[in-house]
């Protein structure tokens, strides 16, 4: 490892211009000539758009156009799609209803967009809304996914009957009750996960340019995938064709998967700006945040755990409610399907598994993937069981886990997933010493005497990540292939140029990528430069999500790495007149090995683009590019425990320790993937122990500012005890397995099994907030 | 339509602005000092923090007629030159920021923080006062690091002045 190579904690590059305010945010740019949108949003969870009025609007100043939803859809702009196929038990279809970018005749969730207004500014554009007047005829609405299944409930889309979108099984049945037949002992559980607003720091945002001369289109989003949005504007939305349309996602101010998606206001910008012969900014406000950003989780699940004598698993049955909202958002269909149930088997040997899995629509806002996807559901639901299941069965929790951990591997589970390596009782280990698990009844004790109800609460994650292997998910349903492309391109100076299709909104790619530049070369980090974000210059890509950038993004470049060193080995050992064999590459020099003989990177570069001197029949320059497609998924895991103290008078949970102890394979800058892993638990003990997105029977929300949903804030999150355990990963060659979501997986099941540990009361749903637990110690 | 006339990082300045407009609108759309962020609606996650007359103020809430005659300092103005202030330095080095965003109004709030405490700082007393200011990246941890780390450097700096 050199001082910037892989392995060292080099602080990060991107800071300085973030740290100074030279960020270059959506929100910060202006285009000449730019007019800006304000969206004019249902008030109502559901009902008859009967008429739009925008005669007055239209008088006052500075008003260019008020664009409806008529209109988009007689523009023959596309509706927005699911691109993930799912099909039900019974061999049919998921049922999609059909989502235009505006309502024209019926609005299924508050804040669904049935109008824009395109104004001289945002002041104004907001005031001629005002003046815009909707008509509608409100209709029963349905929130709750127990009441959208009942006979008789409102139904949200003539496509899909009682309201379900599928109802997808996976897993033996037959094996499944079986074991339970034969089971010693049963455990039981009822757990709902709830729903969560991703809320990234930086709201959504897009400018448009439409280019009438060119009829070529501009589009600057905040999105984690501009590649991936460009594909799905074009080939789905009739936008433009791909070579028609940039997309350029500069800094983007944090995503946790919110901005995967292509949204209706980007659909809505560009086909504005080509209306309008100007370019069209929007900037959403934190409340349209809530309203219109996808939402996560939304669970609700019964779930049972079969024991034989010994108590080993034997079974397990899982049935599991998922609410999708009003619409199928882009990923929603494979989140409570291929990314939750493949991952029930947690880190422990279960011979049988079923899972069946009931979408339901509901007029709420759309759920897709949020930070985990399906993972957190699957981890919390498996943690919890375990705990209850210790707690039924007399045991210690951490013992239980060890007779059920799996230790060989590679180890296939009966739910499709391959586990290829890992150390399960490693990182329990690692865990338990760092909290001194041996010395927690003395601790309860002393609590106790001074009137606390001290609880440890343990949980042991798994999770895929590495997504995906194309041909795989392409077999599952997907409608895209899931590998990454890179470029490497060195200057004639020996400066170098990585492009990447992932895109970087917070977790320092470009640092990070340069380290694996600086690590293969012997170069300084200051030499490179990773460039990102932008359709025009970075080929193709698919994005940064699923915690896959460094396991596939990295190895993509690892891979035009290789094929630029092979090549720039070449121009050396003909320069050296030595074997390309013999040539080996130390602190930025080409050198014959075992000689003092040796020729400088940046001589290499230059000789390849003078082009004077190179190998017969050589083509001049030095540019490579690789598109790499993982050959399965990577599996992190490893185990978390939470201390905490909870006041009997008050309900308040208050934390002692956080440990956590993550196999991630091998790490390129521990700083950055520690810091990976402290945002990762803060959003797991927010769900924990704060964040809800509630909605009332109507399908109102009450929790759509940041008055009324609880971020974590400083003040109620403990500092984090790290630590790691290491089993590379067999399927790259980096052996990485990625870190950007384990702390939201792991995080949540740790502390409501700490809590319900500390008031010995089991069932306590989350977030448990202080009135809930309050509740829960003085139930009856 | 008013004439706001206020001192922005050393700089005179007077700006056409419709009354209803809020500091951070001018600091953003008039003078394209775009590090100040808008991340709420409702003065709760202090993006847009900003010190008037040396006090961290949320500009998203207030109108930019209320700084008139004021000494606004914005993100862009701490530095000197090309030496970063103790408060952005010790940021960078302790990996207190991820996307970026929250990190200039936390910058502008932790001076803030150790200029009323004068540098008597503990983790307990940072996590409080940082109430004000949200962040979905970092789990606060490594902010808390920094605040802590730049409240020994400021405290060293301005023994040296």
């Amino acid at each position: 490892m050199g001082v910037e190579g892989i392995g060292a904690r080099v602080v990060r590059k991107e800071d300085k211009r973030f740290i100074t305010g030279k960020g270059r945010y959506v929100d910060d740019i202006k285009l000449l000539g730019m007019t800006h949108a304000h969206f004019i949003r249902s008030p109502h969870a559901h009902a008859k758009v009967k008429g739009i009025n925008s005669a007055e609007a239209l008088k006052m100043p500075g008003v260019v156009a008020v664009l409806t939803g008529q209109e988009i859809v007689d523009d023959k702009v596309g509706n927005l799609i699911c691109g993930w196929a799912i099909t039900s038990k019974d061999g049919s279809p998921m049922k999609m209803g059909a989502w235009p970018a505006m309502a024209p005749e019926t609005v299924r969730f508050v804040g669904q967009a049935v109008a824009v207004v395109i104004a001289e500014s945002k002041n104004l554009a907001r005031d001629a809304a005002e003046a815009v007047v909707v008509e509608y005829e409100e209709l029963p609405a349905v929130a709750d996914v127990h009441a959208a299944i009942k006979s008789g409930a409102p139904q949200l889309h003539p496509e899909a009957s009682g309201n379900q979108v599928y109802d997808w099984v996976i897993g033996d049945e037959g094996a499944t009750d079986a074991a339970f037949a034969k089971a010693a002992n049963v455990v039981k559980l009822d757990v709902t996960n709830n729903r969560l607003a991703p809320n990234a720091m930086e709201p959504r945002a897009a400018i448009a340019d439409y280019d009438a001369a060119e009829e070529h289109f501009t589009l600057y989003t905040t999105s984690q995938n501009p590649h991936v949005a460009r594909l799905v504007l074009s080939a789905f939305y009739n936008i433009a064709p791909e070579h028609k349309l940039r997309v350029i996602a500069p800094d983007v101010g944090g995503g946790f998967g919110s901005k995967i998606f292509i949204y209706p206001e980007e659909m809505v910008a560009l086909w504005a700006s080509k209306k309008v012969g100007r370019p069209v900014k929007w900037t959403g406000d934190r409340t349209e945040a809530f309203l219109t950003d996808a939402h996560g989780r939304d669970h609700v699940t019964h779930a049972e755990m079969a024991f034989d004598a010994n108590n080993k698993i034997t079974g397990l049955k899982v049935k599991t409610y998922a609410n999708f909202g009003a619409y199928m958002s882009l990923f929603s269909s494979s989140v409570p399907t291929y990314l939750y149930a493949t991952l029930l088997s947690g880190q422990y040997n279960i011979p049988a598994i079923h899972a069946e899995v009931i979408g339901v629509y509901t007029n709420t806002t759309p759920v897709d993937a949020y930070r985990g996807a399906g993972r957190p559901e699957a981890s919390y639901l498996i943690e919890r069981l375990m705990e209850t299941a210790a707690r039924q069965l007399k045991v210690d929790p951490t013992a239980l886990r060890r007779t059920n951990f799996i230790t060989q591997f590679p180890h296939q589970t009966p739910v499709i997933m391959a586990y290829d390596t890992g150390d399960f009782n490693a990182s329990l280990d690692a865990a338990m010493k760092a909290i001194d698990y041996d010395g927690f009844a003395g601790r309860k004790a002393k609590a106790k005497a001074d009137g606390k109800l001290r609880g440890i609460g343990v949980s042991c994650y798994i999770e895929a990540c590495g997504i995906a292997p194309s041909k795989a998910v392409g077999s599952l349903g997907a409608g895209v292939g899931l590998w990454e492309s890179a470029e490497v391109r060195v200057n004639p100076v020996g400066t170098i140029e990585v492009l990447t299709g992932s895109h970087s909104h917070g977790q320092g790619h470009e640092t990070t990528f340069c380290q694996l530049v600086a690590e293969r070369l012997g170069v300084p980090i200051s030499q490179v430069s990773i460039v990102h974000g932008d359709t025009d210059k970075v080929q193709f890509g698919m994005g940064t999500y699923g915690s896959r950038s460094a396991a596939v993004g990295l190895t993509a470049i690892l891979k035009a790495m290789e094929k630029m060193e092979s090549k720039a080995k070449k121009i050396a050992a003909h320069a050296l007149e030595a074997s390309e064999g013999d040539i080996v590459i130390e602190n930025g020099e080409f050198k014959v090995a075992g000689t003092d003989k040796a020729i400088a990177f940046p001589m290499v570069a230059l000789a390849a683009y003078t082009a004077h001197n190179l190998p017969d029949g050589m083509e001049p320059g030095l540019k490579e590019s690789a598109f790499y497609d993982p050959t399965n998924f990577t599996f992190p895991a490893g185990a978390y425990i939470c201390e905490l103290e909870v006041d009997p008078g008050t309900g308040k949970t208050s934390f002692v320790n956080f440990v956590a102890a993550d196999d991630f394979g091998r790490l390129i800058n521990p700083m950055i993937v520690e810091g990976q892993v402290h945002g990762g638990l803060a959003q797991g003990i927010g769900q924990a122990l704060l964040e809800h997105a509630i909605y009332d029977a109507s399908g109102q929300p009450i929790t759509a500012s940041f008055m009324d949903y609880s971020m974590p804030r400083a003040d109620d999150l403990p500092s984090f005890n790290l630590s790691h355990t290491t089993t590379l990963c067999p399927g790259n060659p980096l052996g990485i397995k990625g870190c950007g979501e384990a702390g939201a997986i792991g995080a949540s099941a740790a502390v409501i099994n700490a809590i319900t540990d500390a008031i010995g009361k089991n069932n306590l749903e989350m977030p448990a907030t202080p009135d809930r637990v309050w509740r829960t110690i003085h139930a009856a | 339509m008013s004439t706001v006339k206020l001192t922005v990082n050393g700089k005179a300045v007077a700006v056409d602005v419709e009354d209803r407009t809020l500091l951070v609108q001018l600091l953003r759309e008039n003078l394209n000092l775009t590090g100040t962020h808008v991340g709420c609606d409702t003065s709760q996650c202090g993006a847009c923090v900003v010190h008037m007359d040396g006090k961290a103020v949320k500009s998203c809430t207030m109108l930019a007629g209320q700084a008139d005659g004021a000494n606004i300092t914005t993100i862009e103005g701490i530095a000197k030159g090309d030496e970063l202030h103790p408060m952005q330095a010790a940021f960078r080095d302790n990996h207190g920021l991820q996307c970026g965003y929250c990190t200039p109004g936390m910058i502008m709030s932790a001076i803030d923080i150790v200029h009323r405490y004068g540098g008597q700082l503990d983790e307990t007393t940072v996590r409080h006062e940082l109430e004000g200011n949200i962040c979905r990246c970092t789990g606060y941890h490594n902010i808390v690091k920094a605040v802590l780390d730049a409240a020994g450097r400021m405290k060293v700096s301005q023994a040296a002045e």
